[in-house]
């Protein structure tokens, strides 16, 4: 035991293993957690910061429309730059997923989760200079839900009934109906806290945040300088951050491999494999949330027979997806949108396996005849064709013809996804399990994109909003899965890591579940060795 | 009538702007809403021709997605293509036409088939091949030159010159064949006439005859080439600019294609047309000018 003790602290020394992972494994070992974590703490965390240097991040997911305003923010290079010069309410935590103070040190609700109040942190100096009060926090929730508002957070506000700045440092947020999940909604990465709410001038880019803006020219390149007064000490280490847009795959990794940046996201699975071997570079995979699937219209022939879809169901293998579609870099999915990644989350649903047998039972039940059609373009995610199409020669082994529609990637979001009975897609991780179905599969889902309605559902969701008991909350999620497993139109194959390249000097990354280069913290939490 | 073909092209485009604007996760309502507030909702000659009246008026209209006025958009890029560009045109031509007069110098010796051989087989590869071909040893391996090529007013100008050097080189390469080999040919034409035959047989040295004799003669067809490369350095590179992220006007084409920003396409569109024309236009008033019979009608 001893033995592989000393093997797991040595990992985690190197970097290998986060906290989270140490702990578990440490707990399989049997180890009494308290005494892990002090195992874990004097290896891994021996490392101080280094203050100084310029980070250059190489990053995909910028365009030359973006524009500064948050409410607007799309895509990663705007929620990195968004992370440079701005904080928000609430942050989550890497390690175990909980809600942790940001801009605001504590918070508690009235037992029906109804009425939220927020206790903002003193002394916090926004770039201009101001001190940052409960008006600025309040407006600046406000601009984000109003009714005309354009803010891309706004899904997540719809709940909010008023929010009221009751003095200098407390902000008090009424809602329609309870919600347990409040403070998770703050960590939203739109809802960062701006003077006047960013009434005024919503493209200031004055913020709260480690880095002060220098240079932005959109869809090319942001320079952010050291702001000095930030509030906290033990984040912004760099003197200047740059990003760098590249959108083109080969640029990014060239970038990397010859050190023009210091950390890239979104490497190619069967690259980032070969590019694991260097010496220099170091790959980041990171468990998330989001995934890819194959989407079924349960409200039109032949996909509202359910006997069909379980056959679909049977007749996908997903461990060979994840192996030969992800290289690996991916865990196997279970039809549920949720994983470890969420909190509440019960690990003991049963896994649903390739069986063609089963497969083909089902589809004898079902009494559909004929070829079924499956749309699929690379767009949907990387790798969808060719999972499509080792899709078909699972199936065939059922006895299922799965014909394979490829189509070019120009208008698949318009014209194919959410009209096509059976076609591929992918979805990026919501920050509860509350908000993902409700955005998903609840019955008048915004998106609800497999067509799926049940009232069953809808009233266990509805249920667990206000549950505070996390027990009682965690078994009714647990309800909700397994009936979304059995009857869903979903397909999930598979959960896709997030694969981010560094360079070795590169030093303080910590994976965090909620997205790639750090949930996009590598800025203020990473240094340079 | 570009005008015409380019305003068709870009409404064949399939999606919509709305949806694509809003992205996947956009609700039915929210692109209706959009698609009024967009005008798209009005028939397509409608548009067509409140589109031209405004390009006439010197308004190129603004951005569906970003909101921005386009000619704001494109002043910059416009200017980094143009930069590109002419480095790219100051090392070819010039390269382009002296490989020329050295091949025709060693006409059919291993020094012609050399010069060639190289540059026919470079224009014979795509040029992205060119450009991953230079990053892998260039940039990757070598660590010479930076494989992206992001340059931004703050940087000195030694510095975007080294920014753009490979981008620069790979279109120096995909240009080169087709000027060197029409240098060549055209003075190899002049070079079977009676008046050069004169000039050897007075014993002039080969380069002078070549240089001083030929070559004048033959500049009005290399003007005619040069001219056409240069055309396809600015409109041609769209390819290049994605492949070394060069903020030029191709990288902001496809970021517009791919969002269906159809005003800022059509301004795109527009321009090189416009600058094709311009420049073919430039070719014949080279050629008249270098021309002493064109000059002086009868």
């Amino acid at each position: 035991m001893s033995q592989k003790l000393e093997q797991l602290a040595a990992q985690a020394a190197n970097g290998n293993l986060n906290r989270r992972d140490f702990m578990r494994r440490a707990g399989a070992i049997g180890i009494a957690l308290p005494f892990a974590g002090a195992l874990f703490s004097p290896s891994a965390m021996a490392d101080t910061p280094k203050k100084g240097g310029t980070l250059v991040l190489g990053l995909a997911g910028g365009a030359t429309t973006d524009s500064l305003d948050p409410a607007l923010a799309l895509a990663q290079v705007a929620g990195m730059i968004l992370s440079a010069w701005g904080n928000t309410l609430v942050a989550i935590a890497a390690e175990d997923g909980s809600a942790q103070p940001e801009l605001a040190e504590s918070w508690e609700a009235t037992p029906d989760a109804k009425s939220w109040t927020f206790n903002i942190r003193q002394g916090v100096k926004f770039h201009n200079g101001q001190e940052m009060t409960a008006e600025d926090v309040a407006k600046t929730l406000q601009r984000h839900s109003g009714e005309e508002t354009k803010s891309a957070a706004l899904g997540i506000m719809r709940g909010i009934e008023s929010v009221t700045a009751t003095d200098k440092y407390k902000v008090v947020i009424q809602l329609k109906s309870g919600n347990a999940d409040l403070p998770y909604l703050m960590t939203d990465y739109h809802l960062v806290i701006q003077p006047n709410g960013g009434m005024d001038n919503p493209t200031a880019a004055i913020g709260t945040g480690p880095y002060k803006l220098d240079t932005n020219e959109p869809g090319v390149r942001f320079l952010g300088k050291k702001f000095a007064d930030h509030w906290d000490k033990n984040a912004g280490h760099f003197d200047a951050v740059e990003i760098r847009v590249l959108n083109d795959q080969t640029a990014r990794m060239a970038a990397l491999r010859s050190g023009q940046v210091n950390a890239a996201n979104l490497l190619d699975p069967k690259t980032a494999k070969l590019m694991s071997r260097l010496p220099n570079i170091t790959i980041e995979n990171t468990p998330g949330k989001a995934h890819y699937l194959f989407l079924m219209h349960t409200d039109k022939a032949p996909f509202d027979n359910k006997e069909l879809r379980k056959a679909m169901k049977y007749a996908i293998n997903r461990e060979e997806m994840v192996e030969r579609i992800l290289h690996g870099y991916g865990s196997v999915g279970n039809d549920i949108p949720i994983n470890k990644a969420y909190s509440l989350f019960s690990d003991d649903i049963e896994q649903i396996k390739y069986d063609p047998a089963k497969a083909a039972e089902h589809y004898k039940k079902s009494g559909h005849t004929g070829p079924v059609t499956l749309d699929v373009s690379d767009v949907a995610f990387p790798g969808a064709v060719d999972a499509a199409l080792l899709y078909q020669q699972q199936a065939k082994k059922a006895g299922i013809d799965l014909q394979i529609n490829r189509l070019p990637s120009d208008g698949y979001w318009s014209n194919v996804w959410n009209k096509k009975p059976f076609c591929a897609s992918y979805t990026g991780g919501r920050a509860t399990q509350d908000l993902h179905y409700s955005i998903f599969y609840s019955s008048t889902a915004d998106w609800n994109d497999t067509k799926w309605k049940r009232p069953e559902f809808d009233e266990l969701l509805t249920q667990a909003q206000v549950e505070l008991d996390t027990a009682k909350r965690t078994a009714l999620y647990r309800k909700m899965a397994v009936m979304l497993q059995d009857d869903g139109g979903a397909i999930i194959p598979m959960f896709n890591d997030y694969i981010d390249g560094l360079t070795g000097n590169v030093k303080g990354f910590v994976k965090h579940p909620l997205g790639s280069m750090s949930n996009n913290k590598i800025i203020s939490k990473c240094w340079l060795a | 009538m570009i005008s015409v073909i380019i305003f068709a092209g870009t409404e064949l485009l399939p999606g919509d702007v709305a949806q694509s604007i809003l992205g996947q996760s956009a609700t039915p309502e929210a692109v209706q809403n959009l698609r009024l507030e967009m005008g798209l909702d009005k028939p397509a000659i409608t548009r067509y021709f409140s589109w031209l009246v405004n390009i006439f008026q010197g308004d190129l209209g603004t951005s569906l997605s970003s909101g921005r006025a386009i000619s704001d958009m494109i002043g910059d890029r416009f200017s980094n293509t143009l930069f590109l560009a002419a480095s790219a045109a100051i090392v070819a031509v010039p390269l382009a036409i002296f490989l020329g007069l050295i091949a025709v110098l060693h006409r059919d010796g291993i020094i012609d088939k050399f010069i060639s051989i190289t540059t026919l087989s470079m224009i014979s590869l795509p040029e992205f091949f060119i450009g991953y071909l230079l990053i892998l040893f260039i940039a990757v391996d070598l660590n010479w030159l930076p494989s992206s090529s992001i340059i931004y007013d703050s940087m000195s100008f030694g510095e975007q010159l080294k920014a753009i050097a490979l981008p620069c080189i790979t279109l120096t390469l995909v240009v080169l064949a087709h000027m060197m080999r029409m240098t060549r040919a055209a003075i190899l034409n002049v070079m079977s006439s009676p008046y050069i035959e004169t000039a050897q047989l007075k014993g002039l040295s080969s380069f002078k005859i070549i240089f001083h004799h030929a070559f004048p003669n033959a500049i009005s067809p290399i003007i005619t080439v040069v001219v056409l490369n240069l055309a396809y350095l600015v409109v041609g590179v769209v390819v290049v600019e994605i492949i070394f992220v060069y903020p030029g006007m191709g990288q902001l084409l496809v970021d517009h294609v791919t969002n269906r920003d159809i005003p800022v396409v059509q301004a795109v569109g527009l321009i090189f047309a416009a600058i094709y024309i311009l420049l073919n236009v430039f070719a014949d008033v080279m050629a008249i000018i270098a021309n002493p019979r064109l000059r002086h009608p009868k």
